[in-house]
């Protein structure tokens, strides 16, 4: 069977979560004498054998460095490292792979824009950014501003937890140089109308930033559709390895932009009196890549390709649903994010309870979740809540481990009374 | 309002409540339920912490949940008291532990107190990793520290 006939047969094959399962080998063991129900997925997803397999494989029969070219492993590596890139081209549905970039993941590649815009911005000029944005979507505008005396501009959230869009209207203007927001929020899983906003903002001339690191472990986005100018994600979100990531941007504006980092691979021509930088993505990728990790995102894009993606995300509303639903049978349980539109991610907190004491008890059964504040201080703030329980699912999640969650909170609130 | 000296010695966590009791209670809880149940109910014995004392300098900086902690030594034998707080009950509990532990002893006898043998022996080591975010590993620091400047 060729790939794309394989892929058909699994689009119409009935879906197999317990098959699915087996892709993972991660799941299949014990904590604290239980069986692992994993829940943390919004903070990193695990990996399929085909991960595993191909970063492994790259290891033992690929490795040498990339662009260097004299010899057939150099030859190799490249090859399966720019195939990769093709992978997420095509993921992306992006024009060209000259649009690009490996990153470290979404933060650098958030930082990379904003510092590639310092000498763009000035006195007057404003960054609209969102109240519900992780810290990796702040910081570096705020960094931004101070740099060049722009002020940011907030966007606030209502209390179900969507963006104020009234607001959004009124805070948009000819002042506004960049809009960065979070396609999907990592706290309460809300799916942004990203397209609306970003053709508004560019109706005024703005730079389009968009955060997808929890929207593509359930989404495939089209970044020509979104027409956005950048887009940032992170392999290890969706099911690839840590340590790499992607900077999606339109040419016509990522080529505006100064290079990040200076050195190696970066550059076209380097004497002592002048240096002149490499085409585009290569001028943003100065040093030796994370070749490995590269090759493992495309074949994790390879795994998702092969499944029925809409099936998923089926079987994913399925378990929020459901997880929805169990809510009431908690007493004094409070979802935080109720938006209409939500990726399978649920905050919580429950009274009288610290989200630490959640986790750690939830731990001791089997389950991982995350508490925190998520790396989204003003959020937690807008909420008055120092942090909020987090379960976060995947399509290998099972009905039977959401059902387990919530015999475990009910048994961790028995134990405080 | 501030903690006085009765309140630092009146605290029963290392006098009524010693370290043979915890072991003792441990070896008769069986499952996880009951260890936690008992880890929660020793949380509930640190004596109420002053608000006042609610400040930045006294608060140990976690990731996950706050604590805040204060010292004080007793000018006759040298014997160092402390208080602790959490906002999280098992953090409260295991700071309890660390208190029965530590709470009246001089300095050099505190310092010398083996704390990771002691949650090893209990089984909770994994509490006060340094991979956990809580608050506690840096609150057993923080102690060590202070008994460390009062030895000197």
């Amino acid at each position: 069977m060729t790939d794309l006939s394989m892929a058909n047969a699994a689009a119409h094959a009935p879906l197999d979560i317990e098959a699915i399962r087996r892709d993972f080998p991660i799941l299949a063991q014990q904590v604290n004498g239980k069986p692992l129900v994993y829940l943390d997925n919004g903070a990193s997803a695990q990996k399929p054998q085909a991960v595993l397999d191909a970063m492994d494989r790259y290891y033992r029969e690929q490795h040498s460095n990339v662009h260097r070219g004299a010899h057939t492993l150099g030859d190799r590596a490249t090859s399966a490292f720019e195939g990769a890139r093709e992978a997420v081209r095509g993921f992306l549905n992006a024009a060209s792979t000259r649009e690009i970039v490996w990153t470290r993941g979404t933060t650098e590649a958030i930082n990379l824009v904003a510092n590639g815009l310092t000498g763009r911005l000035s006195k007057g000029d404003e960054i609209l950014i969102s109240h519900m944005e992780h810290h990796a979507n702040i910081v570096p505008w705020q960094m931004l501003a101070e740099r060049t005396g722009a002020s940011l501009k907030v966007i606030p959230v209502t209390q179900s937890g969507e963006l104020d869009l009234d607001s959004f209207q009124s805070l948009l203007s000819e002042q506004t140089k960049v809009l960065s927001i979070t396609h999907v929020s990592n706290v309460l899983g809300t799916v942004n109308p990203v397209a609306e906003l970003i053709a508004q903002a560019k109706a005024k001339g703005a730079i389009t930033v968009v955060d997808g690191a929890q929207a593509v472990p359930h989404y495939q986005p089209d970044v020509q559709a979104l027409g956005c100018d950048f887009y940032a994600f992170s392999a290890h979100k969706m099911f690839g390895p840590t340590g790499i990531g992607v900077l999606y941007g339109r040419e016509a504006v990522l080529d505006t932009l100064p290079p990040y980092q200076y050195g190696g691979e970066m550059i076209e021509r380097v004497t002592f009196e002048k240096t002149t930088w490499n085409t585009l993505p290569y001028k943003f990728e100065a040093g030796t890549p994370a070749i490995a990790e590269a090759v493992g995102l495309g074949a994790a894009i390879g795994y998702l390709n092969s499944l029925d993606r809409k099936a998923l995300e089926a079987a994913e509303n399925r378990l929020l649903a459901l997880a929805n639903g169990l809510v009431d049978s908690v007493p004094g349980m409070a979802v935080i994010g109720t938006a209409a539109n939500k990726v399978p991610v649920m905050s919580f907190k429950i009274d009288g309870l610290h989200p630490s004491d959640i986790g750690t008890l939830l731990d001791q059964q089997g389950i991982a979740i995350r508490t925190g504040h998520h790396c989204a201080m003003p959020l937690m703030d807008f909420y008055g809540v120092p942090g909020t329980a987090r379960a976060s699912f995947a399509f290998y999640n099972t009905e039977e481990e959401v059902e387990q969650l919530f015999a475990a909170l009910r048994k961790i609130q028995r134990l405080f009374v | 309002m501030t903690a006085t000296e009765q309140q630092f010695r009146d605290n029963p966590l290392g006098k009524d409540v010693t370290l043979d009791d915890v072991f003792d209670a441990f070896e008769f809880l069986d499952d996880w339920e009951e260890r936690y149940a008992y880890i929660i109910d020793l949380g509930k014995q640190l004596p109420p912490f002053p608000d006042d004392e609610r400040v930045e300098e006294n608060y140990v900086h976690g990731c996950q949940s706050q604590v805040w902690l204060i010292h004080h030594q007793d000018d006759s034998d040298g014997k160092l008291y402390l208080m602790i707080d959490s906002d999280a009950m098992i953090v409260r509990g295991l700071a309890a532990i660390i208190l029965v532990a530590l709470n009246g002893k001089t300095p050099r006898d505190l310092l010398t107190t083996d704390i990771d043998e002691l949650f090893e022996r209990l089984d909770l080591f994994r509490h006060i990793s340094p991979t956990r975010g809580n608050g506690l590993r840096a609150m057993i620091s923080k102690i060590r520290d202070i008994a460390a400047e009062q030895a000197a």
